[in-house]
């Protein structure tokens, strides 16, 4: 099979057969076995396996061994959901844990439990697989009671045997169903363990993939290769929207091991054998594109975020006649706006992709979240059945959301459709800074009356946040460059936790939903409820403030939700919070203080409460979080030990975000490419991280993913207020922000 | 040309087109080895440490050619899943990892950092490891990892 790849040839060079170039490139292509990482490849002989959410075969097999596999749509982003699938499997089953794999995220294999995002894992994935793994139960029970020749009520199980709870002879599941399909319907209402006869559920369990990682044994999605695979690396625009006028790669041809171009459009990538030579290609290829400036003045971000087109308005929250009661006479009013900046997701690293074609049939390997997602938009890109299309999720560092990894497997699908090869597409640091779709810039007008004893009459906030078409998807960057079907991307930025848990008598809260918005926007860890809840809860302080009342106090004078009190209780215990705690008194450059802020996440799940303390330098302005007191209820824990662990991951990274971190960008493209233009929190500046976890085994597990995030930029400005009396209203919190708060006191 | 390493403990000889590529793609494309990661290219993030001759070295931008008969250890070197070396069973112990993208780089620079000071405080380690970059904000367990590890060798 020969083909000739590129859509044109080069502007400066012959028009010439791709694969003639270098003349060593091999294209017989054989099936060899992948060559590391048997966990993430699938026997592909075996019959398809239903992936139906409703069946019970979609998300657990048992083999003659009585060797457990979970089938999970959910994928483990670093979380230890891995883990916890299997806990809860385990658990559910009565099988020991060792017993148990767990298979993620291949569309093959694995049932649509839909994206891996909005801390929902757990309280929606895991309960799927727990159902199936109750009805699994109760049907191995049965059938080993009438195998055991007993009554089904006089039957338990214990590690995996099926056996009389007066003693006796048992069967094992092994033997019981032996690698045969269950068949059955997951019963919604199959009985569950009692959490008072849990072992598994609830314990400290040791993840499964550390021992691997701290060795150097664990297959990322960087180290996956398959046999006779190309290296590419994709020559971006020198402006966002860029047209590519013309190209000329003969320099490239006399680097050892080169291999060639594709180009569609505005896609452009080069080849090489191995990954140095697919590198030195990329520096090495001359390109010309058009100018392109069509970004605003990011000196007058806010301005254009308030002037953008708004595509229509949204009550999200209207309790009585808030405009009415802002007009209150003799009413004390409070006013302010906030603005959130655009974040990048930073995974360490950049996002990696493997793709290949045998039989007209594309397989890609991927750290996506969404690999069920991914798939369908691939199809659409490359105008294939979905069925023909299969992408298999394999672990890559970090993403936080929705980051490169999609765009770097539509890449490396796009490149092996055109050469017919297996083709590996790594990004450099400065595509995934450069080009991963951003947290959207997000800005807030709040305004209040109270009365002279306190109460607050009316509270009205509106959000400019962009618009979401249908499409939940955010689209292929490799599809926009290369002008091939795509969705209309979704804005990332999210409504959610911007109606407020406090029982005031008017409240109307309003978005603006923008038309657009200047980048491709994406959901970053906590998207829309970060922005909301630092908006609302530093808001919440003004108005306690206003009213002269402790900020605890506050907040707890006006929630009607017990569960919350106590969660607040737990909170004020954990850091010893004194009421009404004056500022303490500056000693030298340095004044300290603390902030509250609480969140119960979406209004319906996961409640959060932190305090932070804070020490800031009043002539630098920089600010140090020293301490992070954080109260969590998210229902029954699972693992407490992983739940700790994404508590501090979520305290720590959010630190960093609202001091540090902003995209910076030109009127042609971004700017801050990589971590010098880009910092992050470094380890001299992580503060320490205190945790009361609010345990509930009898309540729905809810998620923990993103939920303690979303109080932490609020905690931190209210504790810079109660050092400094200066209101942060601008995230990041950067020492030149602070100084100028200062100095408008 | 031919160049000759001397990887966790074993000679090799490997062929690089080009002797300006940096080490870390002979680590993992020409030895196939999965601890040292990509991270940045630009010695900014850590991910990429090796020892070279006992000192934590930014593979992503050290040339190839400029380790050639120096000594190198990788994450690989320093133990494996059945036997590991005491920083290694001490992340295990900590539960010190999120992703692990970034382990790699603490591991090596916290090796490198325990062989000039035995019992370093909580503020000299995160100063050694102030140019080593996580994500996820493992930070505190890394900490403590590190903390454990120095205890038990001591």
């Amino acid at each position: 099979m020969t083909r000739h790849i590129s859509e044109e040839g080069p502007t400066s060079a012959p028009r010439r057969d791709f694969f003639k170039t270098g003349g060593a490139l091999v294209v017989t292509y054989s099936l060899g076995a992948c060559t590391s990482g048997p966990r993430v490849v699938a026997d592909q002989v075996a019959p398809p396996k239903t992936v139906a959410l409703d069946q019970v075969d979609g998300f657990l097999a048992i083999d003659a061994k009585g060797r457990v596999t979970v089938y999970s749509g959910k994928v483990d982003l670093g979380t230890g959901i891995q883990t916890a699938m299997a806990q809860i499997a385990a658990e559910e089953l009565s099988v020991p844990l060792d017993r148990v794999t767990v298979i993620q995220g291949d569309t093959l294999l694995t049932p649509d439990q839909g994206v891996t995002f909005g801390s929902q894992s757990i309280q929606n994935g895991g309960m799927q697989i727990r159902q199936a793994a109750a009805t699994a139960r109760q049907a191995l029970l049965a059938e080993g009671a009438a195998k055991l020749g007993v009554e089904r009520g006089t039957v338990g199980v214990r590690d995996g045997v099926v056996a009389p709870k007066a003693g006796g002879k048992g069967i094992d599941y092994g033997t019981l169903i032996g690698g045969g399909d269950f068949r059955l319907t997951v019963d919604p209402k199959a009985t569950l363990k009692d959490p008072k006869d849990y072992t598994i559920v609830g314990k400290p369990i040791a993840r499964i993939d550390i021992p691997d990682k701290v060795t150097g044994r664990f297959t990322y999605m960087h180290d996956f290769k398959r046999k006779g695979m190309l290296h590419a690396r994709v020559v971006r625009p020198k402006a966002m929207e860029s047209t590519l006028q013309s190209w000329n790669d003969s320099d490239c041809r006399k680097l050892p091991d080169y291999v060639g171009v594709v180009k569609k459009g505005n896609f452009l990538a080069v080849l090489g054998h191995t990954e140095w030579a697919a590198i030195a290609a990329s520096r090495t290829i001359e390109t010309t594109w058009s100018d392109w400036a069509g970004l605003p003045d990011q000196s007058k971000l806010w301005e254009y975020v308030r002037s953008t087109k708004v595509s229509k308005d949204e009550d999200l929250q209207k309790v009585g006649d808030a405009a009415e009661a802002l007009k209150t006479a003799n009413a004390k009013t409070v006013t302010a706006s906030y603005n959130f900046a655009i974040h990048t997701h930073g995974s360490i690293g950049p996002s990696c992709a493997v793709a290949e074609i045998v039989n007209g049939e594309l397989t890609c390997w991927s750290a996506s979240q969404q690999t069920h997602l991914l798939r369908k938009q691939i199809a659409k890109m490359l105008s294939m059945r979905p069925d023909d299309v299969r992408c298999i999720y394999v672990e890559g560092a970090g993403c936080y959301g929705r980051n490169g990894h999609e765009d770097a497997a539509a890449d490396a699908a796009l490149i092996a459709r055109e050469t017919g090869l297996p083709v590996r597409v790594q990004w450099m640091r400065e595509d995934e800074h450069g080009w991963d779709p951003k947290g959207p810039p997000t800005l807030f007008d709040y305004q209040a009356a109270l009365d002279d004893k306190g109460n607050v009459l009316g509270w009205q906030s509106e959000v400019f946040i962009p618009d979401r078409p249908k499409d939940l998807a955010v689209a292929l960057l490799t599809a926009e460059l290369a002008n091939l079907p795509h969705e209309e991307s979704h804005p990332g930025n999210i409504q959610g936790s911007l109606a407020i848990p406090y029982t005031f008598p008017n409240i109307r809260v309003i978005a603006h939903w923008l038309a657009e918005t200047p980048f491709r926007p994406s959901w970053i860890r906590t998207p829309g409820r970060l922005q909301n809840t630092f908006a609302n809860e530093s808001f919440v302080d003004e108005v306690a403030a206003a009213a002269g009342v402790d900020p605890l106090e506050f907040r707890l004078k006006n929630l009607n939700d017990p569960r919350g009190a106590e969660l607040l209780e737990a909170l004020a215990e954990l850091a010893t919070w004194k009421p009404r705690a004056a500022q303490v008194a500056a000693s030298g450059d340095v004044a300290r203080g603390r902030g509250l802020a609480y969140v119960k996440y979406d209004l319906v799940r996961t409640y959060v409460g932190a305090i932070a303390d804070v020490e800031v330098n009043l002539k630098t302005g920089k600010v140090l979080v020293t301490k992070f007191y954080v109260a969590h209820d998210c229902g029954q824990i699972i693992n407490p030990d992983g739940l700790r662990n994404q508590i501090e991951g979520n305290v720590v990274q959010t630190v960093s975000r609202t001091l540090i971190e902003e995209l910076t960008f030109d009127r042609s493209r971004v700017t801050s490419v990589d971590w010098a233009s880009y910092p992050i929190l470094k380890f001299p500046e992580v503060p320490d991280v205190a945790v009361k976890l609010i345990d509930r085994p009898n309540e729905k597990p809810w998620g923990a993913g993103e939920p303690t995030s979303a109080v932490v930029p609020a905690a931190i400005a209210n504790a810079i207020y109660n050092a400094t009396g200066a209101r942060m209203r601008s995230v990041p919190f950067t020492p030149a922000k602070v100084q100028a708060a200062i100095k408008l006191m | 040309m031919k160049i000759s390493l001397n990887v966790n403990g074993k000679s090799v000889t490997i062929t690089a087109a080009d002797p300006h590529m940096p080490l870390l793609y002979a680590l993992r494309d020409d030895l196939g080895l999965h601890g040292p990661r990509f991270g940045c290219g630009l010695g900014q993030c850590g991910a990429c440490t090796v020892l070279v001759d006992g000192s934590a070295v930014r593979s992503c931008v050290t040339p190839v050619a400029t380790v050639d008969s120096k000594k190198i250890v990788t994450l690989e070197g320093l133990g494996s899943a059945g036997k590991p070396h005491p920083l290694q069973q001490a992340f295990i112990d900590e539960q010190a990892v999120q992703c692990g993208y970034c382990i790699n780089g603490m591991i090596m620079q916290a090796a490198a950092l325990l062989q000039t000071n035995k019992k370093p405080t909580d503020q000299e380690i995160k100063a050694g490891l102030a140019e080593n970059l996580c994500r996820c904000g493992t930070h505190l367990r890394i900490v403590r990892a590190i903390k454990r590890a120095s205890e038990i060798a001591a």
